[in-house]
């Protein structure tokens, strides 16, 4: 029996806030507190740090509808799921009931970049601790109108109850006010052994769109009226537009205009090919003058080590007069490589009065929406990003560049919303890869196999270009006053750029760790998924075969001889034992390999044991099965987890395997699918297992990136079981599989 | 010129050269099919005509007189998918998702033509089909977990 | 009357002896398969460059089987034959075979056993290998992979099954080597023409044959068909818009592309992707040989002007503009984007097939290689489209008289689905030993 609320008895309860306010200070106070929350005194949990309203991130109506709000986006990797969950946990609200708003500069609080596999440590922790914070609010007002103490209430499926029967539900509860407090530094969380859907596989909620037909991403908003636009790039970077004749393609079918500003050309149409058509004729129509600006590609790690470089230190921990018994060393390299975004990105813009709204599938809405602001020389408040989902981003792709685009285009048609699409060879030409980096490790061992000393050198570009500034962007950068790109600035450790992950998580008594970073870019560069850390950690664990080798010993008993964190054994010896790597027989042509890194040395924890199977006469080497471990402490949807670590496994074994960006000395020549070949379904391993070590109550540790690194290594370590030959140069192609067993 | 998309007619108009990819986005809004390339190289595009699965960012529509259409949105919806959907929900089978109507398609033509696909016979249908999140493994599931639904049905002896 | 009758048995008997003694073969003994490491490195490294020329793998590997364990059916007009085991396992490959044996397969088409071999085996040209080649192919044969595998019984009639009657075959066809130079040549030439005619096997086919699936010697290199493709006659009545030239057909059989020629597919792509491993010299040699197969020799040759006839129409140009010319007419770069098919052999081939075989299946991607990809459009295009389409192709980019029979082979292309192989060879990948070469 619900106690019958007027209106006027929920509005003068607003008078009471501060008191429900307090009492539910007292009742936080008290309550016992899961790790995840516990934090220094003054520091809120999460981004509640920088958003600590509770109503940024959770607001209820008067018929119990929960909206959960999140700066974070979207990418595919299951975050909208994960959050909610997390919400419905803490609030006790059933997962149905819950909605779920995603970064909008409009709406939702400055979450910076969905990236470095921050949502759930961010976004899922302000979230949980703003829920738990909200329920106990909601149970104090309870507590109010029911003349009950609030200790003694429960809460279920979003109603109040009390232990004699009443029930008051929370949208009987709130008021406009209720939840505009600011969040405190600890919260009532619950206990993880009562999670009910937290810790649980809870379907995904954006899958079922997504194999109907659903409106599920940018690329599907249509807004009335809407034209399509699509840019005409340069064929290379820093091209000029000498002349370009647009009269013929002004009249074509469909044609609405043509924008020129400097060296940035569009043409937008009424129809998308009526579009696709003209931005053919415009490109003909167009002259461009080139210079070769690029390197020599087939020497590509000698240029980068050529560059000027700016030492970071990382380590320095080196002893004298170590005593050795066996010296190694080893240089390991990378190419460009690419997000390669299946679908290529799009923007929707458009120009009411002053205010500029962009969709974009951007991993960043501040950043990008300060960037296209000062692009357009308006304030930030004229312009709104909202994400909408694109495909897969795996980093910094094109979708920043496409909302500047929109933006530029939707300026020379207030009031009409512009749809930029790019093309397929616009993305795989323009889009910042992953950089080229080369590693240099040597060490040494004792005579009882232990390693005493490790030097290890790293050169990269930055990791990150993303806006900060509007220079970041490709139309700012070719507008006729243009702006220049920002300067680029290594990524501040502990997580670090091209150094992330450069320092080795083993017991080394003697090490040290130097970073080059180098400003200068021969490539457009940005992050890439895992940033340095693929690299660093094929470099350190295909290392750390090499010296298991050296020491007689076995590679996953090597690593575990030098690693103190329970942890990290855990998932080493899970991923060992399942993968029955005690008992492992080569078959013909077929090697096993093992790998395992901690993310950053801070977040998840992710061993990888792979199989593979090289065809001498041909050289090409396939991934035969893989098994891994990941441990992201606290799992709040663990096959989500599971499948972010299956997608990371396949990915990182086609970049590995396959894939590096091509140019000649002017222009980009890896233009589509045909010339930068990714994994495909007659590649696919014959299984590959994630088992997911769950840590209740610990700190989420993200899971997106933990496993690029590990398998590049697993990869290349199974290769050189299988054929004796250590390759260290990625990809690990059948040209060079097939040079170092002829050789 | 008249269409016949998902068991329904449409008078569309379009120039006969514009590709069936732009003319199910853009004139009859249906989100399924998806551009990816352009090229036929990724078949996130990829719908059935008739009995075959073809890539229909290339496939003008003035080669479409009198053949049926089908997208993904006629295999079923978020509230009634049909068995294909169905499996890929159960398998989860999604990261992003951007390529998954393509996959079933595909996998649709497949398992109109061979109830009971070995798992090498599904990995070959699929080939076209690009996947950059590295979904594979449950892609296969998916398909393997209608199938034998499909397999299942048909030895009760009634099937659909 | 006794006399005839004892004549007539005198000469029965002989020449059924005669017979006998041309078709019998003795059998070779057994040995213990030689251990891989008796065979000197460089012979097998140059055993598998020569095993690449003679395109061994292609024939004796089944699409998904194990590397030279057999098991391909080659079609032929006398039933499907079907390729044997020629790893080194004793049981059912040739582990047990001596090298005389395997020399008398070579030059004499007669397994260890004493059978005779169908001519689906191209003996007829093997025959020319000198025993130095032979020598390294058994070299290279004997360290392969050993796989216990049976190819599937061949599929061939009554009577013709009947393995004597190959003698005859033989007697009538059957040339043996070794093979003799021309002296009036010069040495890359006589390289290229033992090569060619030899383990290349290149004839096999490019040359016409005869009702008894003979080659026709007089015909040598004047086009012949296999596998649902049309093979071009590669000598003077060669249809190729631009005529072909020694570093034109070097580049193209290294490399499987040639701006001014277009792309190999089918069975050629499968030749082009072997020789991309196989030393420059002896392309270069090949190369230099067919040039002059192909006419008199030509210092350069600049390609012919774009070759397109006007008012070309009809419902193919639409069919062309739409689907095809986003591609075929970017003007990007060869190898990939659409070739341009003004340079292409395969619209003024003697029929439509090999255009019919690419646009129904494409150039499908796989592998993870650099290549071409080219979708299918066998089932966008219903076959009065597809006619259409080749109707224009062949007015517009040749100048050749229109084809005849297309709805036909139109037809047996989808039912026979003729195997559309990967595209040309991939770019060697950086600093590997074909890179460089590859640019010349």
């Amino acid at each position: 029996m619900s106690a019958h609320l007027t209106r006027r008895s929920v509005l003068a309860g607003t008078g009471a806030l501060v008191v429900s306010f307090s009492s539910a200070a007292r009742l936080l106070a008290q309550a016992p507190q899961s790790g995840a929350a516990a934090n220094a005194a003054k520091d809120l949990p999460g981004s509640l740090e920088k958003s600590p309203f509770l109503d940024s991130w959770i607001r209820m109506d008067a018929d119990g509808g929960v909206t959960v709000f999140t700066g974070k986006a979207e990418l595919g990797q299951g975050i909208k799921t994960a959050l909610l969950q997390v919400a419905a946990e803490e609030l006790d609200v059933s997962f149905a009931a819950m909605k779920l708003v995603t970064a909008d500069t409009a709406r939702t609080a400055n979450e910076g970049f969905t990236a470095g596999s921050h949502s759930m440590q961010d976004s899922g922790v302000a979230i949980m601790n703003a829920a738990a914070q909200a329920r106990a609010i909601l149970i104090a007002e309870a507590a109010r109108r029911l003349g009950v103490n609030a200790d003694e209430l429960k809460t279920e499926n979003g109603v109040v109850r009390a232990p004699d029967g009443r029930t008051v539900g929370y949208g009987e509860l709130v008021s406009d006010q209720l939840l505009h407090v600011e969040a405190q530094p600890r919260s009532p969380l619950k206990d993880p052994a009562s999670f009910k859907i937290m810790g649980k596989s809870q379907q995904r909620v954006d899958i079922p769109a997504k194999v109907s037909g659903g409106e599920a991403y940018v690329q599907d908003l249509r807004l009335p009226g809407m034209v399509h636009a699509r840019v005409v790039r340069p064929p290379s970077y820093g091209a000029t537009l000498t002349s370009v004749d647009t009269g013929a393609v002004e009249k074509m079918p469909g044609v609405v205009k043509v924008v020129r500003d400097g060296n940035f050309l569009a043409v937008v149409a009424k129809r998308e090919f009526q579009a696709i058509q003209a931005m053919r004729a415009l490109s003909a129509a167009a002259q461009w003058h080139e210079e070769p600006r690029l390197p020599n590609q087939s020497d590509l790690a000698h240029v980068i080590t050529s560059l000027p470089a700016r030492d970071v230190p990382n380590l320095d921990r080196r002893q004298p007069n170590v005593v050795t018994a066996k010296k190694l060393e080893a240089v390991y390299t990378r190419p460009y490589q690419m997000h390669g975004s299946i679908g290529p990105s799009c923007a929707v813009a458009r120009l009411d009065g002053e205010m500029m709204t962009v969709w974009t599938h951007t991993q960043g809405v501040y950043p990008d929406r300060d960037a296209i602001a000062a692009m357009l020389r308006v304030p930030k408040e004229q312009v709104r990003c909202i994400h909408v989902e694109g495909s897969g981003c795996y980093g910094h792709n094109g979708a920043d560049d496409a909302a500047g685009d929109a933006a530029v285009i939707a300026r020379a048609l207030p009031g009409t919303a512009v749809r930029v699409q790019w093309m397929r060879e616009q993305e795989h030409g323009w889009e910042p890869y992953g950089p080229a980096m080369v590693g240099k490790v040597s060490a040494a061992l004792d005579a009882g196999g232990h390693i005493v000393d490790w030097d290890y050198e790293v050169w990269s570009n930055t990791h990150s270009m993303r806006p900060g500034g509007a220079g970041a962007l490709l139309a700012a950068q070719s507008l006729a006053q243009p702006f220049a790109p920002p300067e680029p600035k290594p990524l501040p450790l502990p997580e670090g750029g091209g150094d992330r992950n450069a320092i080795p998580i083993y017991r080394l008594p003697s090490a040290r760790v130097l970073y080059h970073f180098i400003p200068t870019m021969p490539l457009r560069i940005s992050a890439l998924r895992a940033l340095g850390a693929y690299l660093n950690v094929f470099a350190i664990e295909s290392f750390m075969d090499e010296l298991a080798a050296a020491a007689g010993a076995d590679p996953v008993e090597f690593r575990l001889r030098h690693l103190d964190d329970d942890r990290a054994r855990e998932v080493v010896t899970t991923a060992a034992e399942h993968f029955g790597w005690s008992s492992f027989r080569r078959g013909p042509g077929r090697g096993r390999g093992f790998a395992f890194a901690r993310y950053k040395n801070l977040a998840a924890y992710c061993a990888v044991a792979a199989e593979a199977e090289v065809d001498r006469e041909t050289g090409r080497a396939r991934l035969v099965r893989a098994v891994a471990a990941i441990d992201s402490g606290q799992a709040v949807n663990p096959d989500g987890i599971a499948n972010q670590t299956e997608g990371a496994i396949l990915q990182s074994a086609s970049w590995t395997l396959y894939e590096h960006v091509t140019f000649d000395n002017t222009r980009i020549t890896s233009i589509d699918w045909s010339t930068y070949p990714i994994l495909r379904f007659d590649s696919v391993p014959e299984s590959v297992d994630v088992h997911v070590i769950d840590r209740p109550g610990q700190p989420f540790l993200g899971s997106g990136e933990a496993g690029q690194g590990p398998t590049a290594a697993a990869v290349a370590n199974a290769i050189a079981d299988a054929t004796g030959k250590r390759l260290r140069d990625l990809p690990l192609d059948r040209g060079r599989i097939r040079q170092a067993l002829g050789a | 010129m008249k269409l016949n998309v998902n068991g329904r007619e449409h008078e569309v108009d379009a120039e006969p050269d514009t590709p069936l990819l732009y003319v199910l986005r853009d004139h009859l809004e249906l989100n399924g099919a998806k551009f990816g390339c352009g090229l036929g190289q990724c078949g996130a595009c990829t719908v059935m005509v008739d009995d075959q699965a073809v890539f229909s960012c290339l496939t003008p529509i003035l080669l479409l007189e009198g053949r049926r259409v089908t997208t993904v949105e006629g295999l079923g919806t978020a509230e009634k998918p049909g068995p294909l959907q169905q499996a890929f929900i159960d398998e989860q089978a999604a990261q992003c998702g951007y390529c998954i109507a393509g996959m079933i398609m595909r996998a649709h033509a497949l398992l109109a033509r061979n109830a009971s696909p070995s798992r090498d016979d599904i990995r070959a249908a699929l080939e076209p089909n690009l996947c950059r999140c590295g979904t594979h493994m449950r892609i296969i599931r998916a398909v393997q977990r209608a199938a034998g639904k499909r397999t299942a049905e048909a030895a009760a002896g009634g099937g659909r | 009357m006794r006399k005839t009758l004892l004549a007539v048995i005198a000469v029965v008997v002989i020449v059924g002896a005669g017979i006998a003694a041309l078709v019998w073969r003795p059998a070779i003994d057994r040995v213990n398969r030689p251990a891989a490491g008796s065979f000197d490195a460089a012979l097998i490294k140059r055993g598998g460059e020569l095993a690449a020329i003679g395109n061994c793998r292609s024939c004796h590997t089944a699409p998904g089987g194990r590397e030279f364990a057999g098991g391909l059916g080659v079609p032929t007009p006398f039933g499907t034959i079907y390729s044997t085991n020629i790893t080194p396992d004793e049981k059912t490959g040739i582990g047990a075979w001596s090298e005389a044996a395997f020399r008398r397969a070579l030059r004499e088409g007669v397994d260890r056993g004493g059978r005779h071999l169908y001519p689906a085996f191209p003996y007829d040209h093997f025959t020319l290998a000198s025993d130095d080649t032979i020598k390294a192919l058994y070299a290279f044969v004997m360290t392969r992979e050993p796989v216990a595998a049976t190819a599937p019984a061949n599929t061939v009639p009554f009577p013709l099954n009947l393995r004597p009657l190959l003698a005859g075959w033989k007697l009538l066809f059957l040339r043996k080597g070794p093979f003799e130079k021309d002296p009036g040549q010069s040495e890359e030439w006589n390289r290229g023409a033992y090569l060619v005619n030899g383990l290349g096997h290149c004839g096999a086919c490019h040359t016409p044959r005869n009702f008894l699936g003979a080659e026709n010697k007089h015909q040598a290199f004047a086009g012949g068909e296999t596998e649902g493709w049309t093979a071009y006659a590669l000598d003077a009545a060669s249809p190729a818009p631009v005529a072909w030239d020694k570093a034109a057909l070097a580049f193209y059989l290294r490399n499987g592309w040639q701006g001014d020629h277009g792309v190999a597919r089918g069975p050629m792509s499968e030749v082009t992707d072997n020789l991309a491993a196989v030393p420059m010299a002896d392309v270069q040699a090949i190369a230099t040989y067919m040039a002059s197969v192909a006419g008199p020799h030509r210092a350069s040759n600049t390609p012919s002007p774009r070759r397109e006839r006007q008012g070309a129409g009809g419902p193919g140009a639409a069919i062309y503009a739409a689907a095809c010319a986003t591609c075929h007419d970017a003007g990007r770069a060869p190898p990939y984007g659409g070739i341009d098919l003004s340079l292409s052999t395969g619209p003024s081939g003697p029929t439509a097939r090999n255009a019919i075989n690419v646009i129904l299946g494409g150039l499908p991607a796989e592998d993870e290689q650099r290549r071409p990809i080219m979708p299918g459009f066998a089932g966008v295009l219903n076959d009065r489209q597809m006619a259409d389409l080749l109707a224009y192709v062949r007015a517009r980019f040749s100048d050749k008289p229109p084809w005849t029979d297309v709805e036909k082979q139109i037809r047996d292309a989808r039912t026979e689905q003729s195997r559309v192989h990967p595209g040309p060879a991939p770019e060697p990948a950086r600093g590997s030993p074909g890179e460089k070469e590859a640019r010349q």
